[in-house]
């Protein structure tokens, strides 16, 4: 694989992650259960979406076939998305979404956390910027697992089950293939193999916190970065993309 | 004799408001960094990376030196070095206190988030306060409650 590829690869995945993210997150905009949380998670989706454009941006100028952030996210079919398939989960209840955020934005601010040092300045600009909301998003999340965990009957099942339909997704953030490996090898990326005990380390401590156990382990189920997706992101791209599919070029 | 450029678009810029907290300019908020002369361009900086006002930040600094008669100034954004709360000048952080937000204390900017002192309410000035949420009606604010004088306030949030 050229490296010139594998880079636009994986400001691609960088930018898919938060894109798909912030999308789903902006489901919930008018439907959360207090305005606080309502609040909470379009904010959160707002930070993705400006991240998700400064890495579009990125893999676009990469590329060099004059697409810019809007192209990739509007124009591009489910197969050529690169984002891991955490993200794409449907929303589900409430606690369902929570961890989901929960798993990803823990692993979200190791990433960035590392990519601050990328020798891809671009990569490491949006990274230094991004951190410190990152880091909002994961103690929000963590807070809320908490919260719904060592509460009611009620909320505690429903945070058993929303972790529980998450987990099989986590094996995937940590996953190393061929483009990581260049990328990592060229100080552009992040050995993802070597956040797992810090990963681990969080989500325990999380737990222990919320009364919970660890969801049982289940084979992980991985594709994403591949463009092998879920049913799931055809139709969050089918309402998303709708407008520049049905109207090419429209502009506000 | 010649105004300097970069006290000309200084001049101009500083009275921009911010399109989400008009009480401040974009100057105030640090987000002018500077001027690069030979471009010549203003250079100016995203406070967060997801804020729907950066566009509008950008649209009303092409305005104002238009009509001031800077057309062949350009605007270039830069991401590094990131903005923090640090960036917001002295001036900018009394204006955000009278408008009835409690800035952010300075050199806070690179603390941790459970650091945060307690802010102190812009109305009474009692620092009897505690947060609601984190998240505030804009991505640079959080939601405050004065418990001396019961008043909700937001806060800049450090960053
Ligand atoms: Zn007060």
């Amino acid at each position: 694989m050229s490296g010139d590829r594998a880079r636009i690869d994986y400001a691609l995945r960088l930018g898919d992650d938060a894109l798909v993210l912030g999308q789903r997150l902006g489901e919930w905009c008018g439907h959360a259960p207090m305005l606080e949380v309502d609040l909470g998670l379009a904010n959160i989706a707002l930070d993705l979406i400006g991240q998700a454009q400064h890495f579009l941006a990125h893999a676009g100028a990469l590329e060099g076939h004059g697409r810019d952030a809007d192209k990739l996210a509007f124009r591009r079919d489910v197969l050529d998305f690169k984002n891991c398939l955490l993200v794409e989960q449907p929303n589900g209840d409430f606690a369902q979404t929570i961890a989901r955020q929960a798993l990803f934005s823990t692993w979200h601010e190791l990433m960035l956390q590392r990519l601050q040092g990328s020798s891809d300045t671009a990569i490491a600009a949006v990274a230094q910027k991004a951190v410190k909301e990152v880091a909002y998003h994961a103690s929000f999340a963590r807070e809320w697992v908490v919260r719904l965990g060592d509460g009611t009957a009620e909320s505690r099942q429903r945070m058993v089950d929303g972790l529980d339909w998450m987990w099989r997704f986590v094996d995937e953030l940590f996953a190393m293939d061929l483009v990581d490996q260049a990328m990592a090898e060229a100080g552009v990326g992040v050995d993802k193999s070597t956040l797992r005990p810090e990963w681990d380390h969080l989500i325990d401590a999380m737990l222990a916190e919320a009364t919970l156990e660890r969801p049982a382990p289940r084979r992980g189920v991985m594709g994403g970065r591949e463009g092998r997706h879920s049913e799931h992101l055809g139709h969050m791209l089918s309402e998303m993309q709708f407008l520049q599919r049905a109207y090419p070029d429209a502009v506000w | 004799m010649t105004i300097p450029l970069r006290q000309q678009v200084f001049e101009v810029l500083k009275d921009v408001p911010d399109p989400e907290i008009p009480a401040v300019s974009v100057v105030d908020l640090g987000i002018v960094r500077g001027v690069d002369e030979q471009a010549p361009a203003v250079r100016i900086t995203p406070t967060y990376t997801g804020c729907p006002a950066t566009l509008a930040i950008e649209a009303a600094i092409r305005v104002a030196l238009d009509q001031a008669g800077l057309q062949g100034v350009g605007i270039e954004t830069e991401l590094t070095p990131p903005w923090t709360t640090d960036w917001i000048s002295d001036e900018g952080r009394e204006k955000l206190r009278a408008y009835g937000i409690a800035p952010p204390p300075k050199g806070e900017g690179r603390g941790s988030l459970k650091a945060e002192a307690a802010a102190e309410c812009p109305r009474c000035g009692s620092t009897n306060t505690e947060e609601l949420s984190r998240f505030g009606s804009t991505p640079c604010k959080a939601l405050w409650r004065c418990k001396s004088c019961a008043e909700p306030f937001d806060r800049f949030k450090c960053h």
